[in-house]
């Protein structure tokens, strides 16, 4: 179902003018309210009556986290507190946190947008929602709240951790939807199993998962162990949240971009120039409708590419591909690029093989060693010595074949791997450069 | 004719096997066998116990990978040639034994070994044939 049909299935000419509208009321106030921002343009020579076309977007300047961060924690808000009514703040884990704020109208905005991604994810009115995303600073767990209760669906504010109380209102409360991190999806799965419940008894139709890039492979298994159709969200805090992009439960390839809110581009993330549709690069939004906290040509790190063509579901709106990784996850090994994304779907064509792996980076002799952990899962595993390290060999030139990079392999007891409750650590890069 | 093994995955760090050990004593389990093959990395545990659904449901609980595995048990004559003959007949037979080892036993003129074939109901139809004891599972375990 499509929650906003006005906006979602928009022409694009139709489109395009709204987006330019609202890009200049955007430039017009930050310029007016935000130091930063009126430096930046000034810097550049750029007033906000120069952008008269949506190509005119690429003479802004890009804003980066650190510029978040150098700004925290209030000094990018572009209106005074009074108006402000939500914070929340990304985790800090290199660094200073980033804090965004929200007026009532964001928070509107947001719910709305929220809805439309639930929807389009196969949330009706008539679901019940278990919704697994953490809630409190993290924008994951009130931003699906607040949208399932738009949409007029049941929601469970259950949040993330304790998992097996979760597998027990999933048994008794019935739940039609689940939203989380496809990794904590994975554990749940698990505790399910240990518990002694199977998911195809339960009551899931749809999850709607997100807040860390996810494989297509990974989609696969997700989708066998929790018997439901799996679809990717997109967004984060410094932008609004989630729902900045949404895939449809049809199509199921790439994730609609709300582009009545969000203005997209692509860029090479060494040079920083705008790449043309469907090439892949670096991934920059313009918020175009945000009062308190408005980002112009944010370089969001996710790498994907943009697809505007027209999609079976109805919507008009620009896909985004799959995120395939991080530019700072983005490991460069012997001078190759390597997405831990990447390794993950390798291990995922591997028969019996499960994607719980961890990347070690160490440098030898100035020679990079990549040594890639696999926990061997029951379906893998053999008495014979010979048919694991058959099977380890496998991995290896698998991974060698797909990414070009030699990476020694490594066996693992289950569930050594550590596995937080919301996102996988995924590389241990120990490495001194 | 068969007998049923557990096998383990363990990685080569200190305190693995003894886990394994602990794990089955503390739940009354008796191995009555045991084989470890490793290598630089990781090893495969192999173990003949005296209750094989209760060792394997608790080494599962405790986190290890385990699986059953069916072995051939055969009564093997303890003086020098014994073991030659058997494996030169499945040879003769076309018969890969893909690994073996000694089952613990306190007294007798025989050894029992713990034979893990490519093609297992063939190799035993070949070893009874030829005269040669095969011990099956609740025998086995009961040793
Ligand atoms: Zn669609």
């Amino acid at each position: 179902m499509i929650f906003n049909i006005e906006y979602e299935t928009m022409p694009r000419e139709a489109l395009e003018s709204i987006q330019l509208r609202r890009l200049q009321a955007t430039l017009s106030r930050v310029y007016a309210a935000v130091p930063f921002y009126r430096k930046q343009l000034d810097d550049a020579g750029v007033k906000p009556g120069d952008v008269r076309c949506l190509s005119d977007l690429s003479r802004l300047p890009f804003t980066t986290k650190q510029d978040l961060r150098d700004n925290y924690p209030f000094n990018m808000f572009a209106v005074p507190m009074d108006n402000v009514v939500r914070i929340h703040a990304s985790s800090g884990t290199t660094g200073q946190p980033t804090v965004v704020g929200y007026t009532a109208r964001d928070i509107d905005t947001w719910a709305e947008l929220m809805a439309r991604a639930l929807s389009a994810g196969g949330a009706t009115r008539g679901d019940i929602i278990h919704n697994a995303y953490g809630y409190g600073l993290f924008t994951g767990g009130l931003g699906v709240h607040y949208g399932a209760e738009k949409l007029g669906a049941s929601v469970i504010p259950v949040s993330g951790g304790n998992t097996r109380r979760q597998v027990i209102i999933m048994k008794d409360f019935g739940p039609s939807i689940l939203t989380a991190t496809p990794s904590y999806s994975l554990h749940l799965a698990e505790a399910a199993e240990e518990m002694g419940v199977s998911f195809r008894d339960l009551n899931f139709r749809f999850g709607v998962f997100g807040a860390e890039p996810w494989s297509e492979s990974m989609r696969r298994e997700i989708e066998e162990k929790l018997h439901l159709k799996a679809v990717d969200i997109y967004g984060l805090s410094e932008v609004i949240g989630p729902g900045v992009s949404i895939e449809c439960h049809e199509a199921q390839k790439g994730l609609h971009i709300f582009e009545d809110h969000f203005i997209p581009e692509i860029i090479d993330p060494e040079t920083g120039q705008p790449l043309p549709w469907g090439e892949t690069g670096e991934l920059v939004i313009t918020s175009i409708t945000k009062e308190a906290f408005p980002v112009i040509r944010y370089r969001t790190r996710d790498i994907t590419s943009l697809n505007p063509e027209p999609c079976i579901c109805g919507r008009t709106m620009a896909r985004m591909n799959k995120v395939s990784g991080r530019t700072d996850d983005m490991l460069i090994i012997r001078g190759v690029n390597v997405f831990p994304s990447q390794i993950e779907s390798v291990l995922m064509e591997i028969k019996g093989v499960e994607p719980h792996y961890q990347l070690e980076v160490d440098r030898k002799d100035n020679l990079d060693i990549l040594t890639v952990r696999v926990e061997i899962s029951d379906a893998a595993f053999s008495d014979e010595v010979k048919e694991l390290q058959r099977l380890s060999e496998t991995i290896g030139n698998n991974i060698k074949e797909t990414l070009g990079v030699s990476a020694s392999v490594k066996l693992a007891e289950p569930k050594t791997i550590a596995r937080s409750e919301g996102k996988a650590a995924r590389v241990i890069d120990r490495r001194k450069l | 004719m068969q007998a049923q093994q557990i096998s383990i995955f363990l990685e080569n760090k200190a305190g693995r096997l003894s886990e394994v050990t602990r794990i089955l004593s503390d739940a009354g389990v008796n191995i009555r066998a045991l084989s470890l093959a490793d290598t630089s990395d990781f090893g495969v545990l192999r173990l003949i116990v005296d209750d094989n659904e209760k060792a394997e449901n608790t080494l599962k609980q405790g986190g290890f990978t385990v699986k059953t595995t069916p072995v051939v048990a055969a009564l093997v004559n303890d003086r020098p040639g014994g073991l030659h003959g058997i494996l030169d007949l499945l040879t003769r037979n076309g018969i890969n034994v893909e690994y073996m080892y000694a089952f613990v036993q306190q007294s007798g003129d025989n050894a029992v070994m713990i034979f893990r074939f490519d093609k297992l109901d063939e190799a035993a139809r070949i070893l009874s044939e030829n005269g040669v004891e095969i011990i099956d599972g609740d025998r086995l375990y009961a040793m």
